[in-house]
């Protein structure tokens, strides 16, 4: 196992998330173990691996939705718990359906109360708050619109901005650039880069491409079958950490400003073929 | 000579009637369609069916057999779960045994062939005083139901996924939900038959759904598109005696359908009129 020892863990007010030693199993299955990291507030953390190596169930732990194996977990110095407003979370990015009876700021106000019982009433603080928080993503042209015949791009800005209603310390997002074109997956990354910046949010952002978030990703959490790497860019994507991570040769090469990763099994880890392929 | 028969006790209970189902019916409609469930709707009437068959045979009572029977299925249905996929063959197959079944109680039924037709398409004359008050107690229920679940229900309609991340106890919403379908659904199959309930549950809130995406404009107008058909229903067939009420009533909600889909092609829709307006 690749043990990537993290010199942050250190507990302090400025730690939004810390895994201890953390494990997670399904059933015989281990999906990740002894996994350590400290996550500052402000930090943008990347999660990159293959599929079924467990990101979206890290997201799912930190979410208070799924429990750890053995190990612990802590947001901002307590374990996660389903509702907090403490978390914001940009799930997979799932299309809506094209009649579905809601608009754009229908699904943003759901991040503003659709948790409590009861009906909705006319809301002064509510609406400002949604104004501002749509503005902010640049979402004002067509928070009116149905939801459903919205773009993937603005259908994504909609739930980031509904993930930032309740101010959260820290922000989930679980593949927020599938199916997006290079432009609109710039602009995502920009605007949640914006927003930690500006907020000090954490951000821990599950993807498997990772040209996209280059500029602006703190630390990536790379996870392979169970073994994981944790470090800045430089030190988690080179040839011999990869290699080292898939058990099998890999090539990491930086063309321009992007990577390109060759020789992962998974096709989903050659990175910088599938970005410019996916250009229209 | 509608307006002689209004002032008859049983087109004034049929009235009364029609009124309260529509209005329940209209308001569960959009989120039978947000959460994909017109064949859970549809699957609970025909084995209310089967429920009012044995309660014909057993008790002489077909309404309250519809009733244990439709909540004997909302519990399984909920039991299946939220995801529409999964659920929806269970839900055929449950149907398939249910309505045989009730078909096999049916025929050891030596009561009048009547009381069978009207199960199924609906006897809206001949409602008792205590059918209202009965109808007004479940309405009430109804609606007060939906108050409390609204904001969960339709953040679990809309966004199942951030909703459970939220806290939203959706599998506790969904099963709540399906109870007041079932109970919906029974008193709509009273006015409308169990082969027709979907005209009412189903048919307002998907032509609602083509004239706005405002889940409260949605609501009011699938209300007021039932409560057209329910009472325009009713009112054509006291004209036109020997057809039953139920022919009418799913015959204008379906012309109401036809006019909103038909008034969607001509109208541009979100996204065209917002490039346009740029």
């Amino acid at each position: 196992m690749v043990v990537g020892t993290d010199s942050r863990l250190t507990a302090s007010s400025s730690v939004a998330i810390e895994l201890d030693s953390a494990e997670l199993r399904y059933g015989d299955r281990r999906l990740w173990s002894g996994l350590s990291l400290s996550v500052e507030r402000g930090e943008f953390i990347a999660v990159l691996g293959p599929n079924g190596s467990g990101k979206t169930s890290l997201i799912k732990v930190l979410l208070g939705l799924r429990p750890l194996t053995s190990g612990t977990v802590r947001l901002g110095g307590e374990p996660p718990r389903r509702g907090s407003s403490r978390v914001g979370y940009v799930p997979q990015q799932r299309g809506f359906d094209s009649d579905l009876g809601a608009r754009g700021i229908d699904l943003v106000a759901l991040g503003f109360d659709g948790h409590r019982y009861g009906v909705p009433w006319p809301n002064p603080t509510k609406r400002r708050l949604l104004n501002e928080v749509i503005e902010q993503v640049g979402a004002s042209r067509f928070a009116y619109s149905p939801i459903g015949l919205l773009s993937g791009g603005e259908q994504q800005r909609l739930r980031i901005a509904q993930a930032l209603l309740s101010s959260p310390q820290v922000l989930l997002c679980d593949e927020p650039l599938l199916s997006l074109d290079l432009a609109n997956q710039k602009a995502i990354v920009d605007l949640i880069d914006e927003r930690r910046r500006a907020s000090n949010t954490a951000v821990v952002f599950v993807t498997h491409e990772i040209n996209p978030i280059l500029p602006v990703v703190d630390r990536i959490v790379y996870i392979v079958d169970g073994r994981w790497a944790i470090g800045t860019p430089e030190e988690v994507m080179t040839s011999e950490r990869l290699s080292d991570l898939y058990q099998t040769r890999v090539e990491v090469t930086r063309i321009g400003d992007k990577l390109l990763v060759v020789g992962a099994t998974d096709a989903s880890a050659s990175f910088g073929l599938q970005a410019n392929e996916h250009h229209e | 000579m509608i307006v002689q028969y209004l002032q008859l006790p049983f087109a004034q209970h049929a009235l009364i009637a029609a009124t309260l189902v529509a209005i329940i019916s209209g308001l569960i409609g959009p989120f039978v369609a947000s959460r994909d469930m017109a064949f859970a709707v549809h699957g609970t009437a025909e084995l209310s069916f089967t429920g009012a068959a044995a309660g014909l045979l057993v008790a002489g009572d077909a309404v309250g057999g519809a009733l244990v029977g439709s909540l004997f299925v909302a519990t399984a249905i909920g039991l299946l779960g939220e995801r529409p996929r999964e659920r929806n063959s269970a839900i055929g197959v449950i149907l398939a045994a249910g309505l045989g079944l009730g078909v096999l109680l049916l025929s050891f039924y030596q009561g009048f062939a009547t009381e069978a037709t009207n199960i199924l398409f609906g006897q809206i004359f001949g409602v008792s005083n205590t059918d209202i008050l009965i109808l007004s107690v479940i309405a009430v229920v109804i609606l007060a139901a939906i108050a409390v679940i609204y904001r969960p229900l339709q953040f679990s309609s809309i966004d199942p996924e951030v909703a459970i991340a939220r806290g939203v106890k959706t599998r506790a919403i969904n099963f709540v939900f399906v109870f007041i379908l079932a109970l919906t659904v029974t008193e709509a199959s009273q006015i409308v038959g169990t082969l027709l309930v979907l005209s009412l549950a189903i048919t307002p809130a998907a032509a609602a759904r083509h004239f706005s995406a405002n889940p409260r404009a949605v609501s009011v107008l699938a209300i007021v598109f039932a409560l057209v058909a329910a009472d325009g229903g009713l009112l054509a067939s006291l004209a036109v005696s020997q057809v039953k009420a139920s022919v009418f009533i799913s015959g204008i909600s379906f012309a109401i359908y036809l006019v909103a889909r038909l008034t969607r092609v001509a109208r541009p829709t979100g996204r065209q009129a917002r490039v346009r307006t740029q």
